[in-house]
């Protein structure tokens, strides 16, 4: 994207459609590749100007993805000043901040008629259990729809106005979303040639178990 | 009545060919094994190379896919099995006839190779169905695949067409979807974990 920033994207949008919520989230890592957080509440509209706006024409959505960020803590190192016995003193103080939770569904956007982009796009759930729904962006991307439907089986994001919402990769009453991070997979290490870490753990629990082996590693 | 390998080396010099019932029997079944028409990934690609004209799998006679498992008496597992796929793969080994093989092809058939305790792949079809031979490789060469057929037909060679060996098959249970896994995770009738000895 040569004449084209993210922040003048951000500008245009936030221009065209009235009470959108458009947040730039820089990169600070080599790639430098910015991204556009969005508002659920106005996401569609968004999408579709950002595909027919004569400037952008951002006509291609050529990846859909999720991530999954668990609650974090963050620790900042922050200069304070302090009251001690009458005498103000400067120190540094390190300052937790909580952040809930949440699920994010990521769209890389290309532009197949102005030979520009990515534009990556982010669209973020509320919080991680019950709050998980997000507007499709299908209707204006039809590409996105099995890739919406991944993001969905993997992550449990649930893209609504989806035309047709169901698990892409695992079965149908599978109760888990695999790519989350707090996902355990089922317990069947009974075999494990080359163990080593965590796998090596499960591996010796079973082999205690079934009585095959001789347990300790060590 | 045993014949007496030197004797018979002897007289087939000599143009008199000397068998037995049994033999003749297995080599008949040996050089017409009629593999399923049965691929699931990239080891299928290297199958496929393998009936064709460079590796000619039909000179071991077993150039005959059948796409039907009624017709088949071997099943070559040939690719990643994912849970997903896992009980159709078990269903098509239970609607062959007897007598039948099962050739696992490839690092993911015999424990899910690179896919091994990712969320979706089946740590290897043998914890389902017996296999007969494995074969190590990612994905194995064509010949490979030609080696593992020609241990099949050793072993049926060896086969001594007693009672137990012209016993039945005991039907694999098929397995169901779970809420987590597959349910059952293993066939506890056909797979038994090698016995791992650490830190002797």
């Amino acid at each position: 994207m040569n004449a084209l920033s993210t922040e003048s994207i951000a500008a245009r949008v936030r221009e065209a459609v009235p009470e959108a919520e458009v947040e730039l989230i820089p990169n600070k890592g080599p790639s430098g590749q910015d991204s556009l957080l969005i508002g659920a509440a106005k996401a569609v509209e968004i999408a579709a100007f950002l595909r027919d706006d004569p400037e952008l024409r951002f006509d291609y959505a050529s990846n859909v993805t999720g991530v999954d960020w668990p609650e974090r803590v963050v620790k900042e190192r922050v200069t304070a000043t302090e009251e001690v016995d009458g005498e103000t003193k400067e120190g540094k103080k390190v300052v937790e901040t909580k952040i809930p939770g949440f699920l994010e569904a990521v769209y890389h956007l290309y532009s197949m008629e102005r030979k520009h982009g990515p534009l990556v796009v982010r669209l973020r759930t509320g919080d991680r259990e019950n709050n998980v729904t997000l507007p499709s962006l299908t209707p204006v991307y039809r590409g996105a729809e099995f890739q919406e439907r991944e993001v969905y089986d993997l992550y449990g994001i649930r893209f609504d106005g989806h035309p047709d919402l169901r698990r892409l990769l695992m079965w149908e009453n599978f109760a888990d979303y695999p790519m989350r991070k707090d996902y355990t997979p089922p317990d069947d290490y009974e075999y494990e040639p080359t163990p080593h870490d965590a796998v090596l753990e499960k591996a010796k629990r079973h082999q205690a178990d079934d009585g095959c082996g001789k347990g300790d590693p060590a | 009545m045993a014949v007496d390998e030197g004797l018979k080396s002897e007289l087939s010099k000599q143009g008199v060919f000397v068998t037995n019932l049994r033999e003749l029997h297995n080599w008949g079944h040996k050089n017409s094994l009629w593999p399923l028409q049965f691929g699931l990934a990239c080891c299928a690609i290297e199958m496929i190379s393998a009936t064709m004209a460079r590796y000619d799998l039909a000179r071991f006679g077993a150039e005959i896919f059948r796409p039907s498992p009624r017709q088949a008496d071997l099943l070559i597992v040939a690719g990643t099995v994912t849970k997903k796929m896992a009980p159709q793969v078990v269903r098509l080994y239970n609607q062959m006839a007897d007598p039948k093989y099962v050739i696992s092809m490839g690092a993911c058939a015999i424990s899910g190779g690179p896919f091994k305790e990712g969320y979706n792949v089946l740590k290897g079809i043998d914890r389902y169905i017996p296999v007969d031979v494995s074969i190590p490789g990612c994905p194995p060469r064509p010949e490979a695949l030609l080696h593992a057929l020609m241990n099949l037909q050793e072993k049926i060679q060896a086969d001594q067409l007693g009672p137990e060996d012209q016993a039945e098959t005991a039907e694999c249970p098929v397995p169901e979807f779970g809420e987590h896994d597959l349910e059952p995770s293993k066939n506890p009738g056909v797979w038994h974990p090698p016995q791992i000895r650490r830190g002797e």
